[in-house]
């Protein structure tokens, strides 16, 4: 899976939880989850329950707090993938 | 199991946590009994005192959230001297509740909640409230985050 194939599986992993639904259409790697799609903080855990579940991979702590914008998640996402626990 | 009280933060007119019951990793079950005298039921609602359902889910948050929450970060083994830190507190970050019945003042209700995960400092929990005659008084889903909440 590359970076573009995993992007449009985040939007969806996404689009529940933001309040801008319209800067969602628009996503780029430097879209911060926070100050850009004004997700709650406390709700980038779900969303890291969730990416889980759907790439079926596990992120650990460390992995997780490199998770702040669209870049970090897929960079996690595409080493998760590609090198199986 | 009362010994994990100690270590709520709250005082006086919002602690709403009289008795806990049951307690594993799992989930929690406890009790509280509204205060007929309680600073909110002289105006909600004047000559007829109900409580708000803000105070409801504050009672469910307190003890379905915070209480497993403290339990949860002392590992299930509370230790001599463990305090709650005196720069953090718990946060509640989300709530979805449906309210079923009133609760009166001198109502005495039981909050059983169970835990659907705890990851990365957040518990998320289905926590519901029932009244002495068992029946449903409110239900929902509760999150939140405690932050070094314990120093040893």
């Amino acid at each position: 899976m590359d970076r573009k194939e995993i992007l449009i599986e985040l939007k969806k992993v996404l689009t529940p939880y933001t309040e801008n639904k319209e800067m969602l259409d628009g996503i780029n790697e430097q879209t911060d989850l926070i100050k850009d799609l004004k997700i709650n903080s406390a709700n980038l855990v779900d969303i890291i329950i969730d990416a889980e579940a759907q790439y079926n991979i596990e992120i650990d702590f460390d992995a997780a707090e490199k998770m702040y914008n669209v870049g970090n998640c897929i960079d996690v996402i595409s080493e998760k993938i590609n090198k199986p626990a | 199991m009362n010994d994990i009280l100690k270590y709520l933060p709250y005082k006086s007119s919002f602690l709403f946590v009289d008795n806990i019951t049951a307690l594993d990793e799992n989930g929690v079950t406890g009790n509280h009994t509204l205060k007929p005298d309680a600073f909110f039921y002289e105006d909600h609602f004047p000559d007829n005192p109900v409580t708000p359902g803000v105070i409801i889910t504050e009672v469910m948050a307190q003890i379905g959230l915070v209480v497993l929450g403290i339990y949860l970060m002392l590992d299930g083994k509370p230790h001599e001297g463990a305090v709650m830190h005196a720069d953090s507190f718990p946060l509640l970050t989300s709530t979805n509740v449906d309210f079923f019945k009133m609760v009166l003042p001198g109502e005495k209700v039981t909050v059983n909640s169970k835990k659907q995960y705890f990851r990365f400092g957040k518990l998320k929990c289905l926590v519901e409230m029932h009244n002495a005659d068992g029946d449903l008084v409110a239900k929902g889903v509760f999150s939140g985050i405690i932050k070094n909440a314990v120093k040893l």
